[in-house]
């Protein structure tokens, strides 16, 4: 009785005694999810365009992230830093068309995913070679990010919105914004579009897939950056960065790997019921620490009873 | 600058111009086997070309060459009086080569209006950027596009059917959608594969008068693949016959008729 009480009753107990700490508590979570959802968009992008499951995205947080700083240690000024790490990105992005997808452009779906483990490996290692593998400072001030706090008083209580946070959220709520008016409104947006559908037919109509996919990693890396940046401010740059990377594929899950509102829904979805979960559950209950695997359990769930994800297209079974 | 033959107005008063695009010496193997081997032809501005012959003769790999989904180990491809250089796919679009394919392919996730859209992705220019500075301009081709694309729906009498997803529809009516998607594009050449395939009688006859209108109204210089002799003989200006990668035959229905390679072909091999 009394367990039950404590996993039914008391959790939305404290919620309402307390709004302005459950506000705090959801707030947080949104930040996490903003940054999910992003990272899970760029995994979409990749795979409705090439039918690839981009295991490198999480590793591709980290790279950018370390070039940023290291750039900025050797003395190049911040915002130039930025500009010189997107256009790193933008040659990762190059090279990995020509190096990897166009030799195997055709080869079946899990050749090209292991591809992707070998960029991996590759980034993982010239990451180490090039920065070293200790834990770095994001340069947050450096890039003019403000680092105070908001504090508001709801209901009478503290809410405490860190300015970071903040400007985190406003910054991958605006790539998202230009992302869908880019897929939406140009002609190499619906060209994406186009593509994961049928390739054969995007080529008939003048679309190019080597432009496309170029593209759609350099989407990727230019998101890497931003989560990169947005991460590092909160937890430091190191090769644990990856961890949250790969919170995606528990979006991914959620949302369907090729559903643009599903992956921004899932990633929503997860940061803010984890955070819940943790606050009010897995501390009192099950001795914290559960943000490292509920989302996984969260998304199994959900896949018990609908295969497809959330918003996936239906799949009917052929017969 | 068309080169060669001499321009003639058919019986029924189409302008039949030079050579568009001409093939010489085409022979393509897909490891040991042959597919098309040493075969020329050409195709002549505002005719409707025909290339015939039973399954596996060839015929789609041809239309794959001129479209630049295969390139052939020997001979050349020459358009509009030069050589044509190995090309993608993508690009061979852009010069104005439309196609449909034999086994349909379509964006099934899109609306029919969506899929009829990207057969205009050749005519948009505007750039994010200029469509950032200059919105008026970049509208007025979006308005433009929607308006070729409205007229050619209407074209095809599939207004009905505009805003369906394309997974949804009937097997004879992509085959429209996709027709639909190829004039989009506003082609100087049109390849159709089998476009009258696995149709029956009234979607054939429909599917027939839409090619003639096509050629007729547009001027589009169309080269169409069928199995079937009898279709094609009603169609067609001129025709290409082929057989186990070879070209057996060349020249009008009439001629092409009384070929005795061609009536032997088809009499060796069982269709119905
Ligand atoms: N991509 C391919 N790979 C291997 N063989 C092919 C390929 N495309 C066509 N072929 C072979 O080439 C020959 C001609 O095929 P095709 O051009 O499709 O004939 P048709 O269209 O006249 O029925 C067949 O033997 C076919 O198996
Ligand atoms: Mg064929």
């Amino acid at each position: 009785m009394e367990f039950l009480s404590k996993v039914f009753i008391d959790p939305f107990v404290d919620m309402v005694a307390a709004p302005d700490f459950l506000m705090q508590v959801v707030w947080e979570g949104l930040v996490s999810g903003v940054l999910y959802a992003l990272i899970a968009l760029g995994f979409v992008l990749i795979f409705r365009s090439s039918r690839i499951f981009n295991f490198a995205q999480g590793i591709m947080v980290v790279f950018a992230a370390l070039t940023l700083v290291g750039l900025h240690e050797v003395g190049v000024p911040a915002w130039i830093s930025f500009a010189l790490t997107l256009g790193v990105m933008f040659l990762l992005a190059v090279g990995i068309e020509r190096v990897v997808l166009r030799p195997l452009v055709g080869q079946p779906d899990i050749i090209l995913f292991m591809a992707t483990i070998g960029i991996t490996l590759f980034l993982i290692g010239g990451g180490e070679l090039i920065f070293g593998g200790e834990n770095k400072r994001m340069i947050t001030e450096e890039l003019g990010i403000p680092t105070g706090s908001v504090v508001l008083e709801p209901f009478g209580g503290l809410l405490i919105l860190e300015q970071k946070d903040i400007t985190a959220v406003i910054g991958a709520v605006a790539l998202v914004v230009a992302l869908l008016a880019f897929l939406n409104y140009t002609r190499m947006g619906r060209a994406v579009r186009a593509l994961g559908d049928d390739h054969q037919a995007a080529l008939s109509v003048g679309i190019s897939l080597q432009t496309i996919w170029v593209l759609v990693w350099f989407i990727a890396g230019i998101i890497a950056l931003v989560t990169g940046i947005a991460w590092g401010s909160r937890a430091g740059v190191s090769f644990a960065l990856e961890i949250i990377a790969l919170k995606a594929l528990p979006v991914l899950m959620l949302g369907g790997l090729e559903s643009i509102t599903g992956a921004i829904i899932g990633g929503l979805a997860i940061g803010v019921l984890e955070k819940l979960f943790e606050i009010y559950w897995g501390q009192p209950l099950l001795g914290g620490n559960t943000e490292a695997w509920f989302a996984y359990v969260l998304a199994l769930v959900v896949l018990l009873f609908r295969p497809q994800g959330l918003f996936g297209e239906k799949i009917i079974e052929r017969v | 600058m068309l080169d060669g033959a001499e321009t003639y107005i058919t019986e029924d008063g189409r302008t039949i111009g030079g050579t568009v695009m001409e093939m010489r010496n085409i022979t393509l193997r897909f490891g040991g086997v042959t597919a098309i081997s040493d075969i020329s032809f050409d195709i002549r501005e505002g005719e409707i070309r025909a290339i015939i012959g039973p399954n596996g003769a060839g015929k789609s790999s041809m239309l794959n060459i001129i479209s630049g989904f295969y390139t052939p180990q020997e001979g050349e491809v020459w358009y509009r009086g030069s050589k044509r250089p190995q090309m993608k796919p993508y690009e061979i679009a852009r010069q104005g080569v439309a196609r449909t394919f034999q086994n349909i392919a379509l964006f099934e996730g899109m609306t029919v209006l969506d899929n009829v859209m990207t057969g205009r992705l050749t005519h948009m220019h505007a750039s994010i950027l200029s469509q950032a500075i200059w919105r008026g301009k970049a509208e007025r081709e979006e308005i433009e596009n929607r308006e070729k694309v409205e007229e050619i729906i209407d074209f095809l009498e599939i207004q009905s059917i505009r805003k369906t997803p394309v997974g949804r529809l009937p097997y004879g009516l992509k085959k429209r959608v996709e027709l639909a998607r190829a004039l989009a594009a506003e082609p100087s050449l049109l390849l159709l594969d089998e476009p009258m395939a696995g149709m029956n009688v009234e979607e054939k006859e429909d599917m027939s008068r839409f090619i003639l209108d096509v050629n007729d109204e547009f001027g589009t210089t169309i080269a169409l693949i069928e199995h079937d002799m009898g279709v094609v003989m009603d169609l067609s200006d001129r025709v290409v016959v082929m057989d186990y990668g070879r070209k057996i035959g060349d020249g009008t229905p009439d001629e092409v008729r009384s070929n005795q390679d061609v009536i032997d072909a088809y009499l060796g091999v069982s269709h119905d």
